[in-house]
């Protein structure tokens, strides 16, 4: 689709529009974001991790959840909680009389961006050291290592998998993102396209499809980077890492500064979007919403469910055999295959959702405009937040288990429904998650291809909220906020740990 | 494994469950026997403001109405055009002259019936039949009451270039009313005078805003001292907090910055039920719905329809055609050229 709109330009318009100044500050800006986000994200997640699953920190399980809470905020929520809380009427300012300047621009982008793509980090690195066998750390220290040693030499080369597959989703959201950049006056390739988009000459057309193929073009090249940054790459053992936890490292000394770090990350995101909402409906009394309102988010909930519940489950079971495929057979075919799941995660919504219109509503018209053709492009779309959780669990199991089972005469089938899955679990039920919420809170596919008439909870906050009718968005936003919030809390108490 | 199939199973079985239970939930009907035939709307207006409008005709006429709301007007263009001849749409309903001037240039508008037609002021319709506005808005000089005094404010949107207002002026470049504005201002002054303005905008290091809200919560923190939104945004906040030390004024009389813009409804080409949709349209227009347009508390929009009570807020409708420039609303569907302007200069 966009190779057709963009090669309906003419050579002189082509290298006018791709050789632009402007593109070259975009991008400059975009990778600029990108990099700082991560850097941040990392340095928040990694003690992070390392705190929930390898030390003696009391109520680690709560804090876990806590932390991987945020993951439940739409990032436009989180941005509209940033601005409205600094400012002489922001709600710092209206409560407390503390005046500070709005954060918006680069740094407003980079505080919602990092707060909201942290749980993505966190949980790809939980997954990393549960599945770590301790026995190589051990031996490092029989052998005279000193800890810091055994740390950087032994522990962080095995979390690269999984740091590897946290960054590349933090990476493409931060590319793909529109409602933070947007909200905080940040300009992006994501957010120029989207202006392209909607105007509607044909030169907008092409240049926002040349502006989405350079931007697919820079996704291919990130994910290259991280094919070469994994090569060669094995951290298998033959013992089910499960089997046995790593003894917990007791960090008394720095009881405070984990302690910390812990409330700061839950407070800012988790605790000032709910209380930002809270203020919402406090300072509208006026417009208090009646009684319909709960039948409103009740069916709002209905249909949010309706499309997320099955995208996750279709998404898992689609990610699976192509992670698996790509890891155990790997050829050209099998790579490139799981490559292009990437890449549909970072073709801009609007271009796919286009695209998508185009298609159904001139061709599959049957299917056009249902709830199957919504499901399809989550499914499409998010199936790369499934394939990261899914192939760091294989890079940890082993394939000697899977060799055991076929010389004991498993067929290959059998050998991968009983001994591969099971060894899986943790990841796919981490995939199911992220696909899981993040279709909870979609919103431009959802704008563009839901059937007429359905309303999510995502699209009810940001109708709501557009026209500045707070307190109205409030219960949804936080129908959204509970409703994932227990979801997360379900699997994360029905996950991993539970088999120990 | 066995609590990942159950709960699978649990999330399936739901899935089924809830998809036979909600189908008629999100349609605004009247339920009992249908009197009009059923009509699909796509609104590029919010549901807020639209929507009990909607409902109301649903349950006047005793019929079902389906509603698809876009996050904006040219969103709606771009779905109708990708769409074609499968739209589902009878009706669309849009913010901006523009967007339904690009709709009738592309060949999907149909065209109202004349009985519709002739309800509505000519000015304040298409010249070919192919839409008519439902509501106004004006264009407008806001400014922060604590860094100037309305006596030092510019007579003229030329004027904002002015270097006393160097980085002080706040505007939405990508805002489909700015951009209708700025057509406005090509076709008064010229493609030349409005690039020159635009330039000299630039160079006054005016700050871009994505649309007018923003512009309007920068005016009350002061991190602008000028912007130039539709009327409607200050008068929203000020009914919030009375306090908000933002006013907004014209400039003088006959300025191109004082532009009266208008949202605007039509009938798809392909409109299975055209009848109907025509009925929709002129209940739209009646004087009841027109009031609840300006007594609605969220939205300070200009009715169309003459000899209505106003909101104590809105500057009075005479008045307003004093300070409007003479611009012809139908003239201002070229968005193309207006963009490929912007485009130019950079924005």
């Amino acid at each position: 689709m966009l190779i057709i709109d963009a090669s309906r330009a003419d050579a002189s318009v082509l290298t006018d529009v791709v050789f632009r100044w402007r593109n070259l500050v975009l991008l400059g800006k975009t990778l600029g974001l990108t990099v700082s986000v991560l850097i941040v994200v990392t340095l928040l997640a990694l003690p992070l991790a390392w705190l929930t699953t390898r030390s003696n920190l009391y109520a680690a399980r709560f804090w876990t959840i806590l932390c991987v809470m945020p993951l439940a905020i739409p990032g436009y929520l989180m941005a509209f909680t940033l601005l409205s809380f600094g400012g002489r009427f922001g709600m710092l300012n209206t409560l407390f009389g503390i005046h500070i300047p709005r954060i918006q621009g680069y740094w407003g982008a980079l505080i919602a961006l990092s707060m909201y793509l942290l749980p993505y980090m966190f949980l790809n690195l939980r997954v990393g050291f549960q599945r770590m066998d301790p026995a190589l750390e051990e031996a490092g220290r029989s052998l005279g290592c000193s800890r810091s040693h055994v740390f950087f030499r032994i522990t962080l080369p095995q979390l690269k998998p999984a740091f590897a597959a946290g960054a590349l989703l933090v990476t493409l959201h931060v590319i793909g993102d529109l409602g933070v950049v947007s909200l905080m006056r940040f300009d992006t390739f994501t957010y120029s396209i989207y202006q392209e988009y909607m105007g509607f000459d044909a030169l907008s057309k092409t240049y926002a499809a040349c502006l989405s193929l350079m931007l697919i073009a820079m996704t291919i090249g990130l994910l290259i980077l991280d094919l070469y940054f994994l090569r060669g790459l094995r951290i298998d053992s033959v013992r089910n890492a499960p089997i046995r936890k790593c003894p917990p490292t007791r960090h008394k000394g720095w009881f405070f500064a984990s302690f910390a770090l812990l409330l700061i990350i839950v407070l800012v995101g988790l605790i000032l979007p709910v209380l930002n909402i809270a203020h919402w409906t406090w300072r509208w009394e006026a417009d208090i919403p009646d009684q319909t309102v709960f039948t409103e988010v009740f069916s709002s909930l209905a249909s949010s469910l309706k499309a997320s519940i099955p995208a996750a489950l279709f998404a898992v079971i689609l990610a699976t055999p192509i992670a698996f495929l790509a890891m155990r057979y790997p050829s050209k075919l099998t790579r490139s295959c799981q490559q292009s799941a990437y890449v549909g995660y970072a073709i801009p919504a609007v271009a796919f959702g286009y695209s998508l219109i185009v298609l159904f509503s001139q061709h599959v018209n049957a299917l056009y405009q249902t709830i199957y053709l919504l499901i399809f492009a989550y499914v499409i779309h998010f199936l790369a937040e499934a394939l990261g959780p899914i192939r760091s669990s294989l890079f940890l199991a082993t394939k000697r288990l899977e060799d055991a089972s076929r010389s004991l005469g498993r067929s290959r089938f059998s050998t991968f429904i009983h001994v591969t899955l099971p060894l899986l679990r943790p990841g796919l039920i981490v995939g199911m998650a992220f696909v899981f919420l993040s279709a909870m809170k979609e919103l431009p596919l959802t704008l563009l291809l839901s059937p007429i008439g359905y309303e999510t909870l995502a699209w009810q906050v940001w109708s709501y909220a557009d026209n500045t009718s707070y307190a109205k968005a409030a219960p949804h936003a936080l129908a959204i906020l509970v409703f994932s919030a227990g979801f997360v809390w379900l699997l994360l108490m029905r996950g991993p740990e539970k088999s120990r | 494994m066995k609590r990942v199939t159950a709960l699978a199973l649990f999330a399936l079985s739901f899935f089924t469950f809830t998809g036979c239970g909600s189908e008629s939930n999100n349609k605004a009907g009247g339920g009992g026997e249908p009197g009009e035939a059923e009509i699909t709307i796509y609104s590029g207006r919010s549901k807020e403001l639209v929507g009990p409008i909607i409902k109301a005709y649903a349950l006047a006429t005793k019929s079902n109405v389906t509603v698809k709301y876009f996050s904006n007007s040219s969103e709606l263009v771009n779905t109708l055009k990708s769409e074609g001849d499968k739209t589902a749409a009878d009706v669309y309903w849009l913010q901006d002259v523009a967007a339904l001037g690009q709709l009738a240039k592309d060949g999907h508008a149909g065209k109202i019936p004349d009985s519709v037609l002739k309800n509505v002021p000519k000015q304040l319709q298409s010249s070919t039949g192919h839409w008519i506005g439902t509501s106004g808005r004006a264009r407008v000089l806001a400014y922060n009451t604590e860094k100037v005094k309305p006596a030092d404010l510019p007579k003229s949107v030329f004027d904002l270039t002015d270097s006393r207002w160097k980085g002080q002026v706040g505007w939405a470049p990508g805002n489909g009313s700015f951009q209708a504005f700025l057509t406005g201002m090509r076709l008064v002054h010229g493609d030349d005078k409005a690039e020159a303005w635009l330039k000299g905008m630039i160079a006054n290091e005016a700050k871009p805003y994505p649309k007018n809200t923003p512009i309007v919560a920068a005016l009350g923190e002061g991190e602008i001292t000028l912007g130039i939104p539709n009327h409607y945004y200050l008068l929203r906040k000020k009914a919030e907090n009375p306090d908000f030390p933002v006013n907004q004024t014209f400039f003088a009389d006959g300025d191109i910055g004082n532009m009266f813009l208008v949202a605007g409804i039509g009938i798809t080409k392909t409109a299975k039920n055209a009848d109907s949709a025509a009925k929709f349209i002129n209940f739209v227009n009646s004087k009841e719905v027109a009031e609840k347009f300006v007594t609605n508390k969220k939205h300070f929009e200009y009715p169309l329809a003459k000899g209505l009570k106003t909101n104590d807020n809105l500057q009075a409708q005479d008045k307003l055609e004093a300070v409007a420039p003479k611009v012809e609303l139908d003239k201002l569907s070229d968005l193309a050229g207006t963009k490929a302007l912007l485009k130019k200069v950079g924005l």
